[in-house]
């Protein structure tokens, strides 16, 4: 199999023509829709790059907060994760807790929306 | 419901209707505002009116939790009488109006998208005087009497909002440690509870009118119930409707003091900063499942649309808000 393209290369092509040629020729509703359909390709485009790195990181760390076995899948782990917080076992104060909730957040967010107010605020 | 034609000939009647059988609709037009219901711009013979009514000419409530276009239009006329800066009810439609559920309003001039409110020169002055503004305003809400308020309003305190939001969140199936966590915090920290008021329910840029001299209109009632003075107060400072002003925690524009000072002037109370920061982290949770919501309307098949697609991905723009309101509490 070949990727020339690459899949991001085409993700940007398709934001390309979005940016360049279409949403200039659209009006209201239409054009306030393309605008959301070229953020949501920025979003693919970042995540396409940084989730598998930050997503090793995240399974590390849940690894060690829940004392889990190494090749523990990270959706087992976080399912295992909201139960324990659910059930009271783990809280605010639990050390560590805070801290991976606020990388794996800031992480996402860096892929989701990296202008919004509220990740500036979490970083200083 | 019936074709292009009938709809202006049932716009045209009732244009007779509210200001007499001699006045001619002129020209009508929708306004892009207002997701959840329909506004229309009506004019002609030197009389100007907004027409709210439900998507499509239906008559129910878009969800449980809104009251529906009568029960706005009663509340509307008594938070008038208690002197809250409202547009005049001019109209309750009736079945033989043919146009579905809603209402006919005065027009009120003035801007309520948030960008512009929040950075354009022409509105710098009522910026200063605007948390001032909506301190006097929400007292004068709360001040409504629950007895003429409309039988549709629900109670709701804060922890039947954390049960309700909690269920909806847990039905998606989807978990998220940081509402795990905040779901938990909130519940084990619950404020003691203040005398029911009426609550506005969705007071923020978005839903109030500003012109040059600040807050000309309180908007979009549908959301109204009975409960917690200090929700409304908090709604206003979730960091989602600073619109990226996060250093005025007052919806962008103002400081909290101003707003609590001029409120609590009003309506004789001592609401402290302090006793806002519980009610700001449930907003912050609502939002964020008001979104997961949202994003289920694109999952489960019933919009296809991008823009319900996407605001999945705003989710985590409350989970980071929610992050650091609890640093902030166990600093």
């Amino acid at each position: 199999m070949h990727d020339q393209p690459s899949v991001s290369e085409l993700v940007q092509a398709v934001k390309n023509f979005i940016d360049e040629t279409a949403a200039p020729n659209l009006e209201g509703h239409a054009a306030f829709h393309a605008r959301v359909a070229s953020n949501a390709l920025a979003t693919v485009l970042r995540d396409l790059e940084q989730r598998p790195a930050r997503e090793t990181e995240e399974a590390a760390r849940l690894i060690a907060l829940l004392s889990a076995p190494e090749d523990s899948e990270l959706e087992t782990l976080n399912r295992n994760l909201s139960e324990q917080i659910q059930a009271g076992t783990l809280t605010a104060e639990t050390p560590g807790l805070l801290a991976h909730l606020k990388a794996t957040t800031i992480a996402q967010v860096e892929i989701d929306q990296p202008r919004y107010s509220g990740l500036k605020t979490a970083k200083t | 419901m019936g074709s292009k034609s009938d709809f202006e000939n049932s716009l045209r009647t009732l244009f007779t209707r509210v200001f007499g059988e001699t006045c001619n609709l002129e020209s009508f037009r929708r306004l892009s505002g207002g997701a959840s219901q329909e506004t229309w711009a009506l004019s002609g013979d030197n009389h100007a009116a907004i027409l709210r009514r439900a998507p499509g000419g239906t008559s129910k409530a878009r969800s449980s939790a809104a009251i529906g276009l009568p029960a706005e239009a009663k509340l509307i006329s008594a938070a008038n009488k208690t002197g809250v800066p409202v547009p005049d009810i001019l109209y309750v439609l009736s079945d033989e109006d043919g146009l579905g559920d809603g209402f006919v309003m005065s027009l009120v001039e003035g801007e309520t998208i948030a960008r512009p409110i929040l950075r354009n020169d022409e509105f710098a002055s009522a910026r200063r005087i605007l948390a001032g503004q909506c301190g006097t305003a929400l007292a004068d809400i709360h001040a409504i009497s629950l007895d003429s308020a409309p039988s549709e309003l629900q109670r709701s305190d804060g922890l039947a909002q954390i049960s309700q939001y909690e269920d909806i969140y847990r039905s998606f199936d989807a978990p998220r440690p940081v509402f795990e966590l905040a779901l938990q915090w909130l519940k084990a920290n619950a404020p003691a509870p203040t005398p029911s008021v009426l609550v506005h329910g969705d007071f923020r840029l978005g839903n109030l009118m500003i012109d040059e001299s600040g807050l000309a209109a309180v908007l979009d009632w549908e959301l109204a119930h009975i409960g917690d003075a200090r929700e409304d107060i908090a709604w206003l400072c979730v960091n989602s409707w600073r619109f990226g002003q996060t250093e005025n925690r007052v919806g962008g524009f103002g400081q909290l003091e101003d707003l609590l000072e001029a409120y609590n002037t009003r309506a004789g109370t001592d609401i402290s900063p302090g006793d806002i920061d519980w009610w700001e982290m449930l907003g912050s949770l609502k939002w964020g499942v008001m979104c997961m919501i949202m994003y289920e309307a694109f999952r489960s098949g019933g919009d296809a649309s991008v823009e319900r697609a996407a605001i999945g991905r705003r989710v985590s723009e409350t989970e980071i808000d929610l992050i650091n309101l609890l640093e902030a509490a166990h600093a």
